[in-house]
């Protein structure tokens, strides 16, 4: 998707010659492979973007890039007048008032960091707070995992989810022999962007079902048991963006021993620990029951969600390895990576995440906000689920309770959001996907109208 | 059994055959079993585990990557426990005493950030607003047209290097056949950043060894030299690593022939004001080049002038001929800049914008900066000084003195420097930069000493 975006902009060098040299007067013509093939500089007469006193601009073919769509959703919203708006868009936790929340804990850590008289702003290592890796590395894997124990992980902090995976990939499509990811049809929108600039070719496998609403489980399996051996699987551990809809347990399990009989690697996208159900350890159960088998894995963990530390962007991208030797060559391979995109990672989120992950305490203070946050949005989900049933709406609209995490894929069609945006003023995403996030228990009545309305005028 | 044997078959050209403990698979069985882990049938895990065991780790064939030139010196630094031991290596400022400095700016900064309790939500991927206004503002002057005419187009990086890398990224999508244009030597992080970014690159003669000082008439040679619309980087003061810079004069013969080769100039800004201790001084080469009307690329850091390090805070900036230009190119770089890591850290951001868009910070930190620069200017003093009262050799030693900024290139080699390390415990690259911001007045004389003896004694 991304790549043919790319394409399309991208305008052909003799396609920006010939309108150069048309600006210029110079007889040109595409069919003459001189000026193409030659790579003699002095042979040939190059017209150079910057050539000509014109309106001419090295710019020039430069194309507006249109608006990302998920975020164009909050433009939108903030644009509209009306008091009865709701923004059911980005995926950022919102309280009962609608409004954003910083943790108290993270206001805690943050002013024992500022207030240390013994602070520094030096740079950390390429690959990292050491501090901060270790402990995202017990808290996904378990401080128990024997791949800890045996030091076969390599971890290094990168920028929240985003950063994990693009270094992840690079580092993939660099150091692995198979350079196809298959990523689930549907998935976050930045997914196949990220992979394929990070150099990989992607691939995708059938994950949700409309007609259910539910995974595609058997299509699923198809898929991935077409995959060429050594291929990447890019998994959501938990509360799978847009849809909602995870795995069983047992499904789970089945998803394992396949990608382990076909040689596939797994790579976790963990965005929701701990938010999803509102328990740690749940929420890490799918990886955990890979690392278990002592097979190799990447794992992509993010604490924009659990910590709402969305704009300190703090994550971390961890390898299973099979060999602590393994696991400090990849290490060092993996700085070769970082350093050229952005030499080290920024320290200031990274140390609020090691205040809290180390001080027991704070710890156990976070577990509690952490499940405040996702009982919230739990209780969001019946909610809507039980005003959808008192209004009578047609449907079954049970996949709204058990869907699980931030978001609900409501399977209200394009046509239907675009009436629900314009006459209730409901801001979402096209899919229909809406974050349950941004709801309140005030403004469940009016989501419920909108929904029921829309249903009923448009099919 | 078989269809183990069988992935291993299909997997052999891609695995290195590792011999595995005898007993490895029944070692991780025996752990689960003791670990109780109630997801697992004995059965099925036995089989799995044996599929798993007989594989080799994909990344068997990654090797370990060499330490980073400059970065490694700091660890060997470090391991040494010599009393007399000098870290002249990673360029980040230390005090009289050695220690690392936070501005008092930024500590006010962050106290205000903290009371005023702001909340972390995700910042636009362009980066913070004020953010980028004042940074714009900083570099060309709040007056200058290209502000004014709203001609610039600013994101927020992640400091030099992230920066740099959306620019290099810019390049090789829009220029795909341009080349880059890199000073012999430069920053050696340069050249990974363009290989990574897949922009080709060249170099233009810089230091002349024979002077320890600049090879103007080779510079202007191989930049006339270049294809047409090469991108040539310059770094817009205080030179990494020679610390020497052209002078005005020849600023404009720099700029007559790149306008003559409609290259595009790209400037590295990280000393801002750290080099000679004024902000508009250190930004002259830049707002000359502005002032001739050339679109240009700047890739801006805080990490010195404003101590932010570990922070993460820059930005590059594209002076463009039209704001519309300046709209498309912004745009671009916001697709460059989703996939990598969606959007930038906000606490640096922050910081920067209240000292330097607060006219009380923003006059304290032009006090701040003038006693680092002036710190360092002080010790390039006493340095010279005495070199030039030890070696009686009668040796020009005033390149000390013409020098300017953190690093100074001493016109020692590769063998001078390593016993610059090897006898005297003085830390510093191989290229024979030091970082003058590394020394103290109390230890001139000893690295004064030091120099002497390896430049005469040492071939």
């Amino acid at each position: 998707m991304g790549d043919a975006n790319m394409r399309a902009e991208l305008v052909s060098p003799g396609r920006r010659l010939g309108t150069l040299a048309r600006h210029l007067g110079v007889d040109y013509s595409p069919a003459s492979s001189s000026l193409m093939a030659s790579h003699n500089a002095s042979e040939i007469v190059t017209p150079s973007p910057t050539a000509g006193s014109y309106d001419g601009s090295v710019f020039a073919n430069v194309v507006q890039a249109p608006e990302d769509p998920i975020l164009g959703v909050t433009v939108a919203y903030n644009k509209d007048p009306s008091p009865v708006k709701v923004n059911l868009g980005v995926g950022a936790y919102r309280t009962e008032d609608g409004k954003p929340l910083v943790l108290n804990v993270v206001r805690r850590a943050e002013q024992l960091l500022v207030n240390d008289p013994s602070r520094v702003k030096e740079y950390l290592p390429i690959t990292g707070l050491a501090d901060f890796n270790k402990l995202s590395a017990k808290l996904i894997f378990g401080a128990d995992s024997p791949a800890i124990q045996e030091n076969r992980v390599a971890t290094v902090q990168c920028l929240s989810g985003t950063g994990s995976l693009r270094v992840g990939g690079e580092f993939l499509a660099r150091h692995h022999h198979e350079h196809t990811i298959y990523i689930p049809q549907l998935t976050w929108g930045n997914h196949p962007k990220v992979f394929t600039l990070a150099g990989l070719s992607v691939k995708t496998y059938r994950y949700y079902d409309p007609t259910t609403r539910g995974l595609n489980f058997q299509g699923l399996l198809e898929d991935l048991n077409m995959a060429p051996c050594g291929a990447i699987v890019l998994l959501h551990a938990c509360a799978h963006n847009p849809t909602g809809v995870d795995p069983t347990l047992d499904q789970w399990e089945q998803i394992r021993l396949l990608i382990r009989s076909k040689g596939l690697l797994p790579f976790f996208d963990s965005a929701y620990q701990g938010f999803a159900s509102g328990n740690l350890e749940a929420d890490a159960q799918s990886i955990r029951m890979f690392v278990a088998d002592g097979g190799e894995c990447l794992t992509a963990q993010s604490y924009a969600k659990n910590m709402g530390l969305y704009g300190e962007r703090v994550g971390a991208l961890s390898i299973v390895c099979k060999s602590a030797d393994v696991a400090v060559r990849v290490e060092s391979q993996l700085k070769l990576v970082i350093r050229p995109m952005y030499s080290n990672p920024p320290i200031h989120g990274a140390s609020i995440v090691a205040t809290i992950l180390k001080d027991r305490e704070m710890y156990h203070e976070w577990t509690i906000e952490l499940k405040a946050m996702a009982d919230r949005i739990i209780r969001m989900r019946q909610q809507l689920f039980d005003a959808l049933r008192t209004r009578g709406t047609p449907g079954d609209w049970s996949h709204i309770i058990k869907q699980i995490g931030m978001f609900t894929f409501t399977g209200l069609n394009r046509e239907q959001v675009t009436f629900m945006t314009k006459e209730y003023h409901i801001y979402m995403t096209s899919d229909g996907r809406i974050s349950m996030a941004g709801l309140s228990s005030k403004t469940v009545p009016h989501l419920a109208d909108a929904i029921h309305a829309a249903v009923a005028r448009i099919k | 059994m078989a269809s183990a044997l069988a992935l291993v078959a299909l997997s052999a050209p891609f695995f290195r055959a590792v011999p595995l403990p005898e007993n490895s698979m029944f070692q991780r069985i025996g752990a689960e079993k003791k670990h109780g882990n109630p997801l697992f049938k004995g059965k099925d895990f036995r089989r799995v585990s044996m599929t798993v065991s007989v594989n080799v780790s994909r990344f068997e064939g990654v090797t370990m990557a060499p330490p980073d030139p400059i970065l490694g010196v700091s660890e060997a630094f470090r391991v040494d426990t010599n009393d007399l031991k000098l870290n002249l290596g990673v360029g980040a400022y230390r005090t009289e005493e050695l220690q690392p400095y936070v501005l008092n700016v930024v500590k006010k900064a962050e106290k205000l950030m903290l009371e005023r309790g702001e909340n972390k939500e995700y910042l636009p991927i362009e980066g913070l607003a004020a953010f980028n206004k004042v940074t714009a503002e900083l570099l060309f002057g709040a007056d200058n047209s290209v502000i004014q005419e709203g001609r610039v187009a600013t994101i927020q990086g992640l400091s030099g290097t992230g920066s740099l890398r959306l620019a290099a990224a810019f390049i090789q999508r829009y220029f795909p056949d341009a080349k880059a244009l890199i000073s012999s030597p430069t920053w050696g992080n340069h050249k990974n950043i363009f290989n990574d970014a897949r922009v080709p690159w060249s170099e233009y003669r810089y230091y002349d060894p024979r002077t320890v000082g600049l090879d103007f008439d080779g510079m202007v040679a191989d930049i006339k030299a270049a294809p047409d619309g090469s991108f040539v980087l310059l770094h817009g003061c205080a030179h990494n690593p020679t610390g020497i810079d052209p002078t005005p004069e020849q600023w404009e013969k720099i700029a007559d022939v790149i306008q003559e080769k409609n290259h595009i100039p790209f400037f590295d800004v990280a000393y801002q004001g750290f080099a000679s201790g004024s902000l508009d001084a250190d930004a002259y080469s830049v707002r000359l080049f502005v002032k001739r009307g050339f679109e240009l690329l700047v890739a801006q850091s805080y990490s010195k002038n404003l101590g932010l390090y570990a922070e993460r805070i820059g930005a590059i900036n594209v002076v463009c001929s039209s704001s519309d230009a300046g709209t498309r190119v912004k745009s671009q770089l916001k697709r460059l800049a989703r996939p990598m890591y969606s959007n930038p850290p906000v606490h640096g951001a922050r910081i920067v914008a209240n000292v330097v868009g607060d006219p009380i910070l923003f006059n304290e930190w032009k006090q701040e900066m003038e006693l680092m620069a002036g710190r360092i200017k002080n010790v390039r003093q006493r340095l010279y000084e005495n070199l030039s009262q030890k070696d009686k050799s009668g040796k020009d030693w005033s390149f000390v003195l013409k020098q300017i900024g953190m690093f100074s290139y001493t016109g020692l080699h590769k063998a001078q420097s390593d016993h610059m390390t090897d006898k005297w415990h003085i830390y510093m690259t191989k290229d024979g930069r030091i970082s003058l911001a590394g020394l103290s007045l109390s230890k001139c004389e000893y690295l004064a000493d030091a120099i002497i003896d390896s430049f005469h004694n040492v071939d």
